[in-house]
């Protein structure tokens, strides 16, 4: 009977990580073969596996698909995957180490911090010398990491125990703020303005494999410094001071978890944008799909934040072509009735 | 086991705790008692090493608290909050193996056997293995409590540290979880702090307790030296009575409300509350008195309000007379539960009653007597057991206030002035041939109506017993001599 159940239980992951890695695939395939010219899935697996193990096989298909998988459509779909895995990855961590299933990146203000730092980098032409490419990145996440600190902070000034709807108040004030700076800083510029309108409004397209190049090795880190904390999130889900007596040493998990986290936001802020309600949104319908358990809930969401993010920016391009919508809009369109739900639903609870 | 030593802090502004001093051994259940905000809380997140403190030290098996990590810290200190945040929902399998997390070592943390095993063993101990895979927000705020202190006890602790366990919990979830605990600390060597917002529940189960007034340790004692009247109410700043547990020694203190003392109503217990008939002599209280007697149903002590003489024929015999009585008593529309009920053979209208008035206190005496079973009581080893209802019935009312002691002296004084009256209407013990001392089924109430003026003592020179002991003679003499002459007619 036991050894049924964990069976079964063991089944249901690995359901789980199927179903997702599954949703992630269709979401790849569907994102490069969609568009003005339609690429057929065959062709877009046989370029990637010729392209991946050089096989000269790619005489069959035709240049322009090649063009316009590889150099176009390819690094845009990765580029969207891995802002989106950052962002969500990054909002089940913030969810649960403020016990919040209203934390995120966008609603903590962590977002706006991490634009402050980049429209500050392409304001003044700041460029450190050794960090050349990375100097926005970086940048980025100092002003994330910053922010998020701040907001903390004051929340727990105002209200010792820290309460789930005074740090979304907090986040959402200082979002308010930063936004007027970055604002203040649009107005002020000339020749740049193009460049921080385009990149502020959130988007992936025309990127391009460089922008690959600066988020990866932030994702990277991130995500193994969150992977290797579930343990730690799943008792700090109850509480900082139950976490303690279990024997989780808080202070420092605690830290671990926000500088990770600001690197996630910060690094995905940096290549495209702010993007809301990825980091809301995923991790939530992940939490509900297959539970809070962060040791699955983390990479889960990995999975799921890149495939939505993907679907998100193929509606972008194609729902008005030639037009494109900034991704940002679609996300705010799912997300915001989302959070309403989660809002609504998390009152209720708690009356009842 | 752990040791406080001059320990002082609490949070930024001012200091809670000043001077804190106090050993605990291995397998105490040391309970901490104090009114709010005496530092109760404060003491024990020092104690878990959650909060600093900025003075003195706390010890755990002679290594300084700092000194050890969160893990190592975890692994000889559990603790059970009042209450747990819990912002999603997980099952309570997953909740219960969180316990194990200061056990587990390594980059990946694997899940034993021996982690398994423990998590079911806890499951069990705490009753919670029926609910295995339901999700915490679904029990109900007592089972949750059980989830956590099953948590608490996949750590493996030495140390278990409470903070009000049974606080939202029902009635015999308090008793299970705590009888529990005690049991733990006698087998294990389990050693348990905990902080106890109900005075008799510490005083029930604790070894030892520690009473906190202003963050300072008022006393460290044994719960019956702790938990004193005076001492109470001087820290809880209320009224308080101190009273023994009726099965087992410990202390109890009962709150005394202040209505109590307000309404003082000019009522007084005298004869014209009797009513007489040929079944039963009643008197009915217009409020509820204190009682010490041995009647057939309201023995003991306790507090009732009607008070019934029943006339049974001396045929009367029954297996269950108590069943019986009640039986009656319901049929007559007495209410048991607020009855002292006696039986006696004797015709009632020879009862004798006397109202005494005396300065500020009065005295009710009631007695009906029937000799037919007299017994010297030194020599009642002649007589062979049976119970027949030829009977002393003997009620004394007293308007004023008297202690516990009074209400024995009391019966002392009574029961001698009885001995005395017998002695003197030459009343024989018909087995022995001596002269009797009382029947073998005498009965006593002593009723006070606890309210007017104080009288310590009932001894038979005091005020009190003065009019006892002469009343009771009085009284006894006369119904005995009524009874008498309608037997001789």
């Amino acid at each position: 009977m036991q050894k049924l159940f964990i069976r079964k239980y063991l089944n249901n992951k690995i359901y789980a990580y199927v179903t997702a890695a599954a949703f992630l695939m269709i979401s790849v395939l569907l994102g490069i073969s969609i568009g003005t010219v339609s690429v057929p899935p065959l062709d877009i697996i046989k370029i990637i596996g010729g392209e991946l193990f050089s096989l000269s096989s790619n005489e069959y298909t035709e240049p322009m698909f090649l063009n316009i998988v590889m150099n176009i459509r390819l690094p845009r779909v990765i580029l969207a995957g891995l802002v989106g895995a950052s962002l969500a990855i990054a909002g089940a961590a913030f969810q649960g180490l403020l016990r919040n299933p209203l934390a995120d990146p966008y609603t903590l203000g962590v977002s706006s911090g991490a634009s402050v730092g980049a429209v500050i980098t392409l304001f003044f032409g700041i460029s450190f010398p050794f960090a050349g490419l990375f100097t926005l990145p970086i940048l980025s996440i100092v002003f994330a990491f910053l922010t998020i600190i701040i907001v903390l902070a004051f929340t727990r000034r105002i209200d010792r125990s820290m309460k789930v709807e005074t740090i979304i108040l907090t986040g959402i004030i200082f979002s308010s703020f930063l936004g007027a700076l970055i604002s203040l800083m649009i107005a002020l510029t000339g020749d740049e303005l193009r460049q921080i309108i385009g990149w502020l409004m959130g988007s992936v397209s025309m990127r391009g494999w460089d922008y690959i190049k600066i988020i990866f090795p932030f994702f990277l880190i991130g995500a193994l410094l969150l992977l290797l904390n579930g343990r730690e999130l799943n008792a700090m889900s109850f509480g900082e001071e139950r976490a303690q007596h279990i024997g989780v040493n808080v202070q420092k998990r605690k830290m671990l978890i926000l500088v990770a986290g600001s690197i996630l936001t910060g690094g995905a802020v940096a290549v495209s944008g702010t993007i809301g309600f990825v980091g809301l949104v995923i991790p939530h319908l992940t939490r509900l799909l297959w539970g809070p358990d962060h040791r699955h809930l983390l990479p889960l969401s990995i999975l799921t934040g890149a495939g939505f993010l993907i679907l998100a920016d193929l509606l972008a391009r194609t729902i008005i072509s030639p037009t494109e919508l900034p991704i940002g809009v679609i996300t705010a369109i799912v997300g915001a009735p989302v959070f309403a739900v989660i809002l609504m639903k998390n009152r209720k609870e708690r009356r009842g | 086991m752990l040791s406080v030593q001059q320990l002082s802090g609490g949070y930024s502004e001012e200091k809670v705790l000043k001077d804190v001093s106090f050993q605990v051994g291995r397998g105490e259940l040391f309970g901490i008692l104090g009114p709010n905000g005496s530092g109760k809380t404060t003491l024990m997140k020092m104690l878990s090493g959650i909060l600093p403190f900025s003075h003195g030290n706390v010890r755990i098996k002679g290594t300084s608290i700092s000194e050890l990590s969160s893990k190592e810290l975890a692994k000889i200190i559990a603790v059970l909050p009042q209450h747990s945040d819990q912002a999603f929902s997980y099952t309570v399998k997953e909740t219960v193996s969180l316990g194990r997390y200061a056990h587990q070592t390594g980059w990946f943390q694997t899940w034993s056997d021996e982690d398994e095993a423990i998590v079911r063993q806890v499951m069990e101990q705490t009753g919670v293995s029926q609910f295995e895979h339901q999700y915490l927000n679904e029990l109900s705020g007592g089972e949750r409590q059980r989830v956590f202190l099953a948590m608490a006890l996949a750590q493996e602790p030495e140390i278990l540290l409470l903070d009000e366990p049974t606080n939202h919990l029902d009635l015999s979830f308090q008793k299970d979880l705590l009888d529990a605990l005690k049991s733990w600390t006698k087998e294990r060597g389990l050693t348990v702090i905990s902080i106890f917002h109900d005075l008799n529940l510490a005083g029930l189960y604790c070894d030892r307790l520690l009473l906190l007034e202003d963050g300072k340790i008022s006393i460290n004692d044994v719960p019956n030296e702790v938990l004193r009247e005076e001492r109470i109410r001087d820290v809880y700043r209320t009224k308080i009575q101190k009273q023994p547990h009726p099965k087992i020694p410990a202390p109890q203190m009962v709150l005394l409300p202040e209505m109590l003392e307000d309404e003082d109503g000019p009522a007084v217990i005298d004869e014209s509350l009797l009513s007489l008939s040929e079944e039963h002599i009643v008197l009915r209280s217009p409020f509820p008195l204190r009682t010490m007697s041995s009647g057939v149903v309201g023995s003991g002590t306790g507090w009732h309000q009607v008070f019934v003489n029943r006339h049974v024929p001396k045929s009367y015999d029954c297996s269950d007379h108590r069943k019986e009585m009640g039986d009656y008593l319901r049929i007559h529309g007495f209410e048991p539960g607020e009855t002292v009920g006696m039986m006696t053979a004797v015709y009632l209208e020879d009862v004798s009653c006397q109202h005494y008035q005396e300065d500020g206190f009065s005295v009710l005496i009631v007695v009906t007597s029937g000799v037919g079973n007299a017994v010297d009581a030194s020599r009642g080893r002649e007589h062979s057991f049976q119970l027949s209802p030829g009977t002393i019935n003997t009620w004394i009312f007293i308007n004023g206030e008297i202690t516990e002691e009074a209400f024995i002296q009391c019966i002392m004084t009574a029961t001698e002035a009885k001995a005395k009256a017998l002695h003197d209407l030459g009343v024989k013990d018909p087995v022995a041939g001596t002269i009797a001392t009382g029947t073998s089924t005498d009965s006593i109430l002593i009723a006070a109506a606890q309210r007017g003026k104080k009288l310590d003592y009932a001894g038979t020179i005091t005020p009190l017993g003065k009019v006892i002991g002469s009343g009771v003679y009085h009284c006894t003499r006369e119904a005995t001599i009524k009874s008498r002459k309608r037997v001789r007619t």
